[in-house]
């Protein structure tokens, strides 16, 4: 049995320690934000992140996870109340089949947590492991972007 | 700081003593950037695969950044050092250098005009060049594309901002002699030795270096350390569990992998990506030299464990990894942690390089300490940019307990060699150099 | 023509699953789309196969619509834009509209989902539709208000007419009303009227992607849903000599082994348990594989070595000319399509009724192969289309349909769920086939072309279902179907010698297409097809002779346009770039121009852009990509802009970085590390793309329109910077570091 949070929920996982995360996400929790891309840490499609930062849960056995904090993208928020990297995805548009956002949208949550003013190359650095191929890339860095835009300024409102 | 404390004794007694009979370098005389017609293709390309062997562009590009532009930050014991542009750029690289100047500066690491330079810059090795080939290295930069580009400037603490204080470390050591041939030797050891010790530089980073930064030469390969990674003894000091032949390393060099010993990683990834396109003679003779260190006296070649799939017939489409291991219930946290994120790919037998090398050879597990082992879980392989290569995902997700319990098993069992001790400073300090941008992007400074 | 079978092919044993055919290929699907190629009834798009109003849209009594289509959604935005053409003609808010797609069950047969003929034939179809079902309504309240119809108008779902007559659409309709042929004609509605066409309408599917909604095949948990996996041969024509499946089958949570001749597969009530059990029985299984593949690293050769099928698809004027300024041979590898998600199905029997979810592009074909597979009637296997990742023609969808069924035939009651791994998908897809074009042009005095040859070779790319034998299920079994035969795609969509035909005015020129009836390599349909290569080679032609005339590349195209259409999207893009003012590119810097009309059918679309080259590593970055597009009337300008931005990036990665490796017995590219695409660090600077407004013109699809003149113009862009004309992709870091070396360019 393993124990830890996701999206701020404890729970205790039945499945043997040594299954990755993501078979847990999608079976057991019935998630379906981390997405069944390669199982080998290649394409980003599965990430997470975990105390904040960015994993590929296809690779992460659970037995790593006692007691720590998973996010996924269920955790950023609705389709009825998106979170800001959300709501910038939908308003730039950025997404063809859409398959390898989630894992771009928690790439770039925990950019922006660390680096509310990222630049481009900073944007690009951060995304390289995650793989779209629809070509959705301008986008998405738009996207980002946006969603930097609109952190900020939440940030302002809050002071 | 008792580092820099003696550093800073020595350099003013050295510097005191040294200053006007040594230090003094004049400016030379600025040129017209040549034309490119002013050079041979020939020695333009010779100098090409020269630069190629010492790895120039490797320090002299910024990440992302046009190749000899440089800007690339440096960390060094004592502070962040930039490497300078050396594209022919009249204003901010070399353009305005005579030849002379570009010899000067390496083979006596100062500048053009008359700047002692630092010895992150490996003059100490560049010395053993010849005249032609330093000629054709300069062709060869003079004929690049001009880029305007300034050096962030270096982050050093007082006294060894003071470029004078070089001169002192100069007179204590370094002392340069010409190449001589080993006329006991055939003419390609003798190149190898030429190239290993000379522009390659290998030793800058296999070579331990004292307080002062200086390569120990009595213990020339014993083993060094080059931006937070472990460069590993080479020749009679090695750690690996398969001897290197000169086969092997001629492999290694050339294609970045080697069946028995692994894959290039850390700074040694862009070393052989260059001298991938390097003459072929050049890294055969390098490896001639390279073998003839000599081999760990108690070592021998160990059968290598055979692959879970020995008949070599695993359906590759189904995946390269391994199915769990059944594992009684008394097995260690170590051997469990390995058993579900490790084995699946190390032990699945999909050839190098882009399989999981076979742990038992592998030289970071052998090594001395366990920094290099600890980048790689932390850090990973992260992809090529665009060329098949291996790819492995990083582990930072492991916390301490979970990583030390493997780093011990990983040592004693698959290894067979005593526990590293003291693992958790070696864990906190890879960590750190791990980790993302920590609050700031740094490219951009602190608020 | 020449007719051949090789011997080899006709040695290959009832194991190999790839065999030379060539019997005609023509009897089924002459077209990529499976839509026949001749009009049954002359009605507009796909109503002229299904022409009933009401299996195209139904009202409820509440005022909300139904839309029925065949097209499936693949990420390209077909939903949102078919809804946009439904609301628009019939007045009805989009949020009163519900879709749905692809489902043999319940919606029209249009084929495949493919050839960027969605919105031409299904949104033509639901344009009409919509537009007579409104006029309909509008009758009937004619008819029962007793009043004139030119006194009623049709706005948000009411009928309104003089003196507060207000029905809803949900009092007019009637269970009859509907059931009715389309008529040849409609009244549509003005481009200047339109309110949701033509607008930038955001993507209704988006907001469930970007939250973790249920978007997904891979998404769906049915009750008592079972996870199955496959064990597929290691290579092509693998013989499976012997298995234990015993100490799999003992393993706790296992289900079942399922085993059909070289068919294995597992089923697990847990989708880690199924992953263990897959790689157990991999172990176990023992294979005798053959050397069948050609040598990699001299394709072309073996390409062209093959018994042909040669057609003549262009031939006007003298085009042998006694000598040609060039003669250029531009080669492709095998591509693989490269969905990031692999193919994933879920199939349920119950009873004598086979369902199956799939992400196939063709639903009634799909189901036509499988039943055909599992010797049951079409009418008791269902194919209901869920979303996959993005699939760029046929990857592994249709092949993890039947593997799903196969197991669940096998465990009857409990759906059962296949999702391939990464190396099947990489390993079986179909790939985007390996090509050799060969292109020669001769120059007049007058710097004008006066002849022009165009050969190309190329296997079929049109291997779809239908019959049962283009399904990997379907060749392993114990009693195999026999392979499908090629298709050899007609004119003038074409399949290899899609573009092969130049749209420039050529008055002596002659293009052939020699069909390759044997597969060295799996393949079939990769987005554009031959056109590709083809756009690759004639834009790499044209920049070349343009060259060498001494004309400016731009100016070149121009003079041997007439179509008005081709100059505007031309003029437009080199506009918007500056492409006559572009100044003197910093040394590595280069400029590309390439333009083609895809399928010398579809849209308009050119493109000029500049790179920065790294010349001592080949490192290319495209620093800014202009574009220019006519798709004929827009449904949504940013779904037009998002499908020709993806297609821009999307042919960077082919022509930079990819290519299928092989052995002689096995695909060895089966991962992201062996099969490396473009990553963030590569991405294009600046992506800008432009619409040339075409209102009221028939629609022209969009998604394959970049492609060819993306891969030309960087072709071109690197001639441009180091004077050196690269014809074999990829365009890789060591082909552009070597032509670097070579001496500069003259300017």
């Amino acid at each position: 049995m393993t124990t830890f949070t996701v999206n701020g929920t404890r729970r205790t996982i039945a499945a043997a320690p040594d299954t990755p995360l993501l078979y847990v996400l999608r079976g057991e929790l019935e998630l379906n934000g981390a997405k069944f891309g390669c199982g080998l840490g290649q394409c980003g499609a599965c990430t997470v992140l975990v105390d904040g930062e960015p994993v590929f849960s296809c690779v992460t056995p659970v037995m790593l996870l006692e007691g720590r904090a998973v996010r996924t993208l269920e955790g950023l928020g609705s389709a009825e109340a998106p979170g800001p990297v959300q709501a910038a995805f939908i308003a730039e548009q950025a997404a063809q089949c859409g398959y390898c956002i989630a894992g771009m949208i928690m790439r770039a949550q925990a950019l922006l947590e660390r680096d509310g003013d990222p630049d481009d190359a900073a944007i690009l650095a951060a995304l390289e492991p995650s793989l779209c191929r629809c070509g959705t890339h301008v986008r998405i860095v738009r996207a980002v972007k946006r969603a930097a835009r609109a952190m900020a300024g939440k940030m302002e409102a809050v002071r | 700081m008792k580092r820099v404390l003696l550093l800073s004794l020595v350099a003013a007694g050295c510097g005191a003593l040294a200053a006007l009979a040594y230090a003094w370098h004049g400016e030379m005389a600025p040129v017209s950037p040549p034309p490119a017609a002013a050079f041979e293709r020939a020695q333009i390309e010779r100098g090409a695969s020269l630069a190629l062997i010492g790895d120039c562009r490797t320090c002299h590009t910024a990440p992302g950044g046009p190749t000899f532009a440089g800007g690339l930050a440096m960390p060094t014991p004592f502070g962040t050092i930039y490497s300078t542009n050396i594209t022919p750029d009249p204003e901010t690289g070399i353009g305005r250098w005579p030849l002379a100047a570009f010899v000067r500066a390496m083979r006596e690491g100062v500048d053009r005009e008359g700047r002692h330079l630092y010895p992150a810059f490996p003059y100490d090795h560049f010395s053993l060049t010849t005249d032609a080939d330093l000629a054709a290295l300069y062709a060869f930069l003079m004929t690049r594309a001009p880029v305007v580009a300034t050096a962030p400037a270096n982050q050093l603490p007082f006294p060894i901002n003071i470029r004078l204080v070089l001169a002192g470390w100069k007179l204590l050591f370094f002392h340069p002699e010409p190449f001589a041939n080993n006329p006991a030797r055939d003419a390609a050891w003798n190149r190898g030795r030429y190239l290993v010790e000379g522009l390659a530089h290998c030793g800058a980073c296999h070579t331990p270096r004292n307080l002062m930064g200086a390569e120990i030469r009595s213990r020339a390969f014993a083993g060094g350390e080059a931006e937070g990674w472990t460069a590993y003894p080479l020749g009679a000091q090695s750690p690996v569990r398969v001897p290197w032949t000169k086969a092997a390393l001629a492999q290694y060099l050339r294609e970045g992998w080697q069946a028995d010993h692994g894959v290039a990683l850390g700074p040694m990834g862009p070393v052989t990506e260059n001298l991938a396109e390097a003459p072929a003679q050049d890294i055969e003779a390098m490896a001639d030299y390279l073998a003839s260190l000599g081999t760990p006296a108690s070592k021998t070649a160990m059968p290598k464990a055979p692959a879970p799939d020995a008949s070599g017939q695993r359906p590759q489409s189904t995946g390269w990894q391994a199915a769990a291991i059944a594992l009684p219930a008394d097995t260690g946290a170590g051997r469990r942690v390995f058993a579900a994120a490790c084995a699946v790919c190390h032990q699945a037998g999909r050839p190098l390089p882009l399989g999981g090398v076979d742990l038992a050879l592998s030289t970071a597990l052998a090594a001395e300490t366990p920094q290099n082992l600890l980048n790689l879980i932390l850090r990973g392989v992260p992809a090529a940019d665009g060329l098949a290569a291996p790819v492995m995902p990083p582990f930072a997700a492991m916390d301490d307990t979970a990583l030390t319990a493997l780093l011990d098993y990983l040592r004693r069992d698959i290894a067979a060699r005593p526990a590293w001790p003291d693992l958790a400073p070696a864990i906190t300090a890879a960590r750190r150099a791990a980790s993302p941008q920590t609050n700031v992007n740094p490219a951009k400074g602190a608020p | 023509m020449t007719q051949a079978l090789s011997r080899r092919a006709v040695l290959r044993g009832t194991g190999a699953l790839i065999l030379a055919f060539s019997l005609s290929g023509r009897a089924f699907a002459q077209t990529e789309t499976g839509a026949s190629a001749t009009p049954l009834r002359g009605l507009p798009g796909s109503l002229d196969a299904t022409p009933r109003l009401d299996a195209w849209i139904r009202i409820a009594p509440d005022g909300t619509a139904t839309i029925f289509t065949g097209k499936a959604e693949l990420g390209q935005g077909i939903r949102t834009a078919l809804l946009q053409v439904a609301a628009e003609e019939l007045k009805l808010p989009l949020s009163r509209l519900d879709l749905i797609t692809a489902d043999t069950g319940r919606t029209p047969n249009e084929g495949y989902t493919a050839a960027s003929h969605s919105v031409q034939d299904s949104g033509t179809a639901i344009r009409n539709a919509a537009a007579q079902v409104r006029e309909i309504l509008i009758g009937e309240a004619a008819r029962r208000a007793g009043v004139a119809r030119a006194d009623l108008i049709a706005r948000d779902g009411v009928i309104a007419g003089p003196a507060g007559l207000r029905l809803s659409y949900g009092e007019l309709v009637s269970d009859t009303l509907l059931h009715v042929d389309a008529a040849p004609t409609s009244i549509l509605t003005d481009p200047r009227d339109f309110t949701v066409m033509d607008r930038p309408v955001p993507r209704v599917d988006i907001p469930a992607k970007v939250t973790g909604g249920a978007a997904y095949v891979q998404d769906m948990r049915l009750p008592g849903m079972v996870h199955g996996r496959i064990v597929r041969p290691p290579s092509y024509g693998a013989r499976l000599v012997a298995l234990d499946a015993g100490p799999v089958e003992a393993m706790p949570g296992v289900l079942k082994v399922v085993r059909d001749g070289a068919f294995l597969g597992v089923i697990a009530e847990q989708e880690w348990t199924a992953i263990q059990a897959m790689r157990r029985l991999a172990t176990l299984a023992r294979w005798e594989e053959t050397a069948q593949l050609p040598d990699e690293a001299r394709l072309p050769e073996a390409l062209m070595a093959l018994p042909t099928r040669d057609t003549t698809i262009l031939d006007v004027g003298q085009p042998d000319a006694p000598s040609f300024t060039l003669d250029t041979l531009f080669t492709r590898p095998y591509l693989s399509h490269g969905s990031i998600g692999p193919s994933c199905a879920i199939a349920h029997l119950e009873g004598d009724a086979m369902m199956v979810w799939t992400h196939t592009q063709g639903v009634y074909p799909l189901r036509d192969a499988l039943a055909g597979l599992l010797a049951m009637p079409p009418e008791k296997v269902r194919c209901i289309h869920a979303e996959g990742a993005g699939c760029y023609g046929q990857n592994g969808a249709d092949d993890a349909g039947a593997d799903a069924a196969m197991l669940a035939r096998a465990l009857p009651g409990r759906p059962v769920r296949v999702q391939w791994m990464r190396e099947q998908e990489h390993a079986w897809e179909p790939f985007g086939p390996g090509m050799v074009a060969r292109v020669r042009a001769a120059l007049g005095p007058d710097g004008a072309i006066t002849a022009w040859q165009h050969d190309v070779w190329s296997q079929s790319h049109m291997m779809r279902p239908g019959p049962p034998g283009t399904l990997l299920a379907a060749r392993d079994k114990a009693e195999p179907f026999p392979p499908a035969p090629p298709v050899d795609l007609p004119m003038p969509e074409g399949g290899g010698d899609r573009n092969a035909v130049p749209l420039y005015v050529l008055p002596n020129a002659r293009a052939v297409n020699h069909f390759l009836p044997e597969m060295p390599l799996r393949g079939s349909s990769m987005r554009s097809l031959g056109g590709y290569l083809n756009v690759f080679a004639i834009e790499s032609t044209m920049d070349e002779l343009a060259r060498r005339a001494g004309q400016d590349p731009v100016e070149f195209r121009m003079r041997h346009l007439q179509d008005e259409r081709a100059k505007a999207v031309i003029t437009t893009a080199a506009e918007r770039f500056g492409w006559k003012d572009r100044p003197k590119p910093p040394a590595g810097g280069g400029y590309g121009f390439a333009f083609a009309r895809y399928k010398n059918l579809e849209a308009y679309c050119a493109i000029a852009l500049e790179v920065a080259i790294d010349a001592d590593t080949g490192r290319l970055i495209v620093t800014r990509v202009m574009a220019a597009v006519d798709t004929g009337q827009v449904v949504n300008p940013d779904g037009v802009r998002n499908q020709i931005e993806g297609g821009i990036v999307q042919a960077t990665s082919w022509t930079l970085f990819e290519g299928v490796r092989f052995d002689r017995r096995r695909i060895t590219s089966v991962d992201w590390a062996a099969y490396p695409i473009l990553r963030f660090s590569r991405v294009p600077r600046a992506v800008e793309v432009h619409i040339v407004p075409r209102p009221g013109l028939p629609f022209l699809g969009a998604g394959e329109a970049a492609q060819g003149p993306m891969g030309a113009a960087l072709g071109n862009a690197i001639r441009d910077a180091s004077g050196q004309r690269l014809a074999t992709l990829p365009l890789d870091a060591s082909r552009i570091r070597h032509a670097m070396m070579d001496p500069p360019p003259l300017r």
